[in-house]
This record gives C-alpha cells, sequence and structure tokens, in this order.
C-alpha cells in the first residue's frame, strides 16, 4: 500500500522535473549581473532580443545593486558585468577578475522630492547647496542604504558637500533597491536620489517630481567587463566577448540611442568609436 | 491612487490576454513548488513517522529543533544555498546556481521541517491512539512506522498542504538562487517585488490576486482528493484527544 503511494510520489516527481528540464531547454547562454536600473527600465528587454537574434546567444540577466552585482561577478557567478561604478569597475580589473572595462553609455542622476519642495532646494545653484539645504531644513531623505552605484554616488556627494556621514531623523537608509527606496520616499515625503531612467520608467510618482537636476557632479557612466576566465575557467569567454562587443559596436550602440519611454531616451551611448 | 479597484480587472485582463508571459510564470512557480513539496514530503514524513514511534535520549530536544524550524527565514536559506551553490562554493562545479533547480533546492530546504513538524503532530495523535494495538501485532518498529503514515495518509495532506503554501509563496530565498531572470527563473512571487520595485502597484497586485487563486485551487483539488479518498477509505478521523 505505501510503496504504492512512494513509488507514485517518485513517478510525479519526476514528470515535473522532466518538465523543468524543458523549460531550461535553451543551450547557448551567458549570465549578467547587472543593476536594477537597466533591467527595471526596460532597456534589456528592449536590446538583447536584437542580440540573440543576431547570434542564437541567450542573455540571462541577473538584475541587483552594483555592489551586489559585483560581489557575484568576483565569486564566478557571472559571464559579464555591466554596472555603474567606474572606481569598483576599475578595482574589479585589478584586482584581475575582469578582462577590460569598456564605457558603455551614461545618464544622470537627479534628486526627486515631493512637488511643493518642502526644503526649496530647487532654486540650488548645484547639487552640493541641495544636500546641504536639505539637511539643515531636517526635511526627509531616503537613501538606498544599500551599497549599490546609487548609493555608492550619493554617499560621495554628501561628502563633496561637507557632510561626512549624514545622520538624524531626516535621513532615512531604506537598506534596499532603487524602486523599493523610491516607493519608501513616496509614502513619506522624502526627497531621494535616482538615476533618472529609473525615474522616468517608475510608475508610483504621483505628487513627486524631479526637484534637482543638471549637475555636472551628478553625471552617471555605466561600463561593461567581461569575466576573466583565467580566474575562472568556466566563464563562457567567448560568448562574454561577444556580448561586450556587440553593446559597444555601432548595432549596440545604436539599439541603446533607439531606447525611450514615453518619447524621452534614457541611456546616451559614449563607448569609444570602432568597427562595428 | 486608483490602484485598488484596477487591480482585480487587471487581474483578470492578465489571465485572459495571457500576456506578460503569465503562464509560463505560472508554469514555473507551480513546477518548482510541487517539485520541493514531493521531495520535502519524501523527507519530512519518514522523518515525522521516526519521531513519533521512536524514544531515545535527546528526542525531545531533537523535536524542540524541527519546530524551531519552522521559522526559518527564507532570505537566510537563499543566503545559505547560494553560498552552497556559487561558483566559490563547494557545489560550485555542478553549474546549478540561478536555475530552476537552486529554486527546488532552496525551498525544500525552507518546507522540509514544516512538513515533518506538522506531519508529527498528526502521527502522534494516531499513535496515541494506536500505540498499544500495533504493539500487540508484534510489528517491528519500522513495520509500526509504515503503518502509522499509510493509517493517517489523508490527515498528513495537511502537512503537505502547508508546505507547498510556504514554497509557492516565498520570495527571499528563490530571488537570491534563481536571480528572478526573466523566462528562466521568473516565478509569480519575484514577479511581483519586481512589478512593486517598478512602481506599478496595480500590476503587482493583480499577479498577488493570481497567485492567491492559484493556492486556493491546488488547496481545494488537495481537499477534494482527501474527501474522496476519505470515504472511500472510511478512514477514522482523530480530534483533539491527547
Amino acid at each position: 500500500m505505501l510503496k504504492h503511494i512512494l513509488t507514485r510520489l517518485a513517478l510525479a516527481a519526476l514528470l515535473v522535473a522532466g518538465g523543468l528540464q524543458n523549460a531550461q531547454a535553451a543551450e547557448r547562454f551567458i549570465t549578467v549581473a547587472s543593476t536594477t536600473s537597466t533591467a527595471n527600465s526596460g532597456l534589456f528587454d528592449h536590446i538583447l532580443p536584437l542580440f540573440t537574434d543576431k547570434t542564437g546567444i541567450e542573455v540571462r540577466v541577473v538584475a541587483v545593486g552594483t555592489g551586489q552585482a559585483i560581489k557575484l561577478a568576483r565569486n564566478g557567478d557571472a559571464d559579464v558585468l555591466f554596472v555603474h561604478h567606474k572606481p569598483s569597475e576599475e578595482a574589479f580589473v585589478a584586482d584581475g577578475f575582469g578582462v577590460e572595462r569598456v564605457d558603455v553609455m551614461y545618464n544622470d542622476f537627479v534628486i526627486v522630492g515631493p512637488s511643493e519642495d518642502p526644503a526649496g532646494i530647487k532654486a540650488s545653484s548645484d547639487v552640493l547647496q541641495a544636500l546641504n539645504t536639505i539637511a539643515q531644513s531636517g526635511a526627509p531623505f531616503a537613501s538606498r542604504g544599500d551599497d549599490s552605484g546609487t548609493h555608492k554616488r550619493e554617499r560621495s556627494l554628501w561628502k563633496e558637500a561637507g557632510i561626512d556621514s549624514p545622520s538624524g531623523d531626516w535621513y532615512r537608509e531604506t537598506g534596499s533597491g532603487m524602486g523599493a527606496t523610491l516607493n519608501t520616499a513616496h509614502g513619506m515625503g522624502a526627497y531621494a536620489l535616482t538615476d533618472r531612467a529609473t525615474w522616468l520608467s517608475f510608475k508610483n510618482k504621483d505628487g513627486f517630481e524631479i526637484i534637482f537636476e543638471g549637475d555636472k557632479r551628478m553625471f552617471n557612466q555605466y561600463g561593461i567587463i567581461a569575466v576573466s576566465p583565467d580566474k575562472f575557467p568556466h566563464v563562457k569567454i567567448d560568448d562574454a566577448t561577444a556580448f561586450v562587443n556587440w553593446v559597444v559596436s555601432k548595432d549596440g550602440q545604436a539599439a541603446i540611442a533607439d531606447y525611450t519611454v514615453g518619447g524621452t531616451q534614457l541611456f546616451f551611448p559614449n563607448a569609444p568609436m570602432q568597427g562595428s | 491612487m486608483e490602484n485598488d479597484p484596477s487591480a482585480m480587472a487587471l487581474a483578470v485582463n492578465l489571465v485572459l490576454e495571457g500576456d506578460y508571459q503569465l503562464y509560463g510564470i505560472i508554469g514555473l512557480s507551480l513546477q518548482v513548488s510541487l517539485l520541493a513539496t514531493l521531495i520535502a514530503t519524501g523527507i519530512g514524513l519518514p522523518l515525522a513517522a521516526w519521531l513519533a514511534i521512536a524514544r531515545f535520549p535527546g528526542r525531545g530536544a531533537a523535536v524542540t529543533v524541527l519546530n524551531a524550524m519552522l521559522g526559518l527565514p527564507p532570505v537566510v536559506v537563499g543566503l545559505f544555498v547560494y553560498l552552497s551553490l556559487s561558483r566559490a562554493g563547494p557545489l560550485g562545479e555542478l553549474g546549478l546556481l540561478f536555475t530552476p533547480a537552486a529554486m527546488v533546492i532552496a525551498q525544500t530546504i525552507l518546507i522540509t521541517p514544516i512538513v515533518a513538524a506538522i506531519g508529527l503532530r498528526s502521527l502522534e495523535d494516531f499513535n496515541t491512539e494506536y500505540a498499544e494495538q500495533l504493539r500487540a501485532l508484534g510489528l517491528s518498529r519500522r513495520e509500526r512506522a509504515w503503518t502509522l503514515l499509510a493509517e493517517a495518509r489523508f490527515s498528513l495532506a495537511t502537512a503537505v498542504l502547508a508546505g507547498f503554501g510556504r514554497a509557492v509563496a516565498e520570495v527571499g530565498a528563490v530571488m537570491i538562487v534563481g536571480g528572478n531572470i526573466a523566462g528562466v527563473t521568473r516565478v509569480m512571487t519575484t514577479a511581483i517585488a519586481l512589478e512593486t520595485s517598478k512602481g506599478d502597484l496595480a500590476l503587482a497586485l493583480a499577479l498577488g490576486l493570481v497567485l492567491i487563486a492559484i493556492a486556493l485551487s491546488v488547496n481545494a483539488a488537495a481537499s477534494l482528493i482527501r474527501e474522496i479518498g476519505r470515504r472511500s477509505a472510511g478512514e477514522i478521523t482523530i480530534r483533539g484527544e491527547a
């Protein structure tokens, strides 16, 4: 009786597992560790099919914060790293984990907040003044607090503004991704630093808008790196290199420039020119 | 915000139109969680039967540990499985990270204690009731365990369903070990988390409603089977004697 039940259980398990095998059938793929801004903005949905059609290589994107993406790649769990914090990317290559770092595209960071601008930062001459005004007014500011590219940039901006480690009731670290932080900021009427792409494609923003933008210090550069096969022999270096080369090629760069949300271009390609 | 009124309509629409690769995502959710439930059942119920019958020093402590593991945080399980399956980890060679198999492993670890602990509770009831008779029949310990499992099989469905419910609803572990890769490891819960982070709260809520509907159907199907089985087997239900 019970043997019978066990046999049936085992059969069922085999059937379900067989289904999983089919679902996993894609033979040729690479894993890209990237940031939420590139994935959540829809950029990858736009450009990756073009690459896959051309080469037959499927691209699997794991979208996490820049800090976590680098950690994944340092463990050998990705073939390509595509993030936005140049100093960490250069350290990654210098430590022997990456082949070479190449510029891909840029956009910029903006400060968003309640439309009524409670701290009055709209007229600030630069981002440093804007941050100082927020700190002095005690208006809430939501920080990522998660070691992401955006968080690293935010900390260096505070430092430049003369506030080494912002703290107090008004400074709230969410410890989560960009979208979750924007949801939190929205919920408590706080300012937040975000990349423009995530903001433009973000949907939950009634009563919120870009309050401060346009400072050169808020430039946001993205880079791409193939993970080193010397460090990790299992890295699919040929396909990874094909992807890196395509992203910085004329075709890849055009695909990035093509991508718009509501008529606005989200990323501006700036890879060093080379033949396509 | 008009999220709430539109979510239900959006949910119906999602199901009817079948866009958002919804059926693929639902299918993967069910496959991963059902497989994890089957494996957890295969490990958890025999463990529960053994604990129900065996008497050894430290059994009390073992049961306490088992009960405490009901509260395993999914993120911690995810992290543990990630560290094991990472290329830098002991099982990195297998290349299982960011695959559905990794998600099955994480969910199995998460729900085996649930199936075992809840199963143990019903088996102990049965054991109290039948221990004398089983011993009188001169059955070995192993035979007694099998008999208990067979006799209690319809009550044990609750334990199995509780395990499935936890598996299909958790997000922390599968997010870490699956990576929420579109078309490969994206399941209902990670899709909901993703849409929430994009600020598309209506779509997230709609997906949540679909997930609840699925959980409801699985449970309804299971209780139907249990009811039919109970009637044909004429099992005696034991309630609250302890």
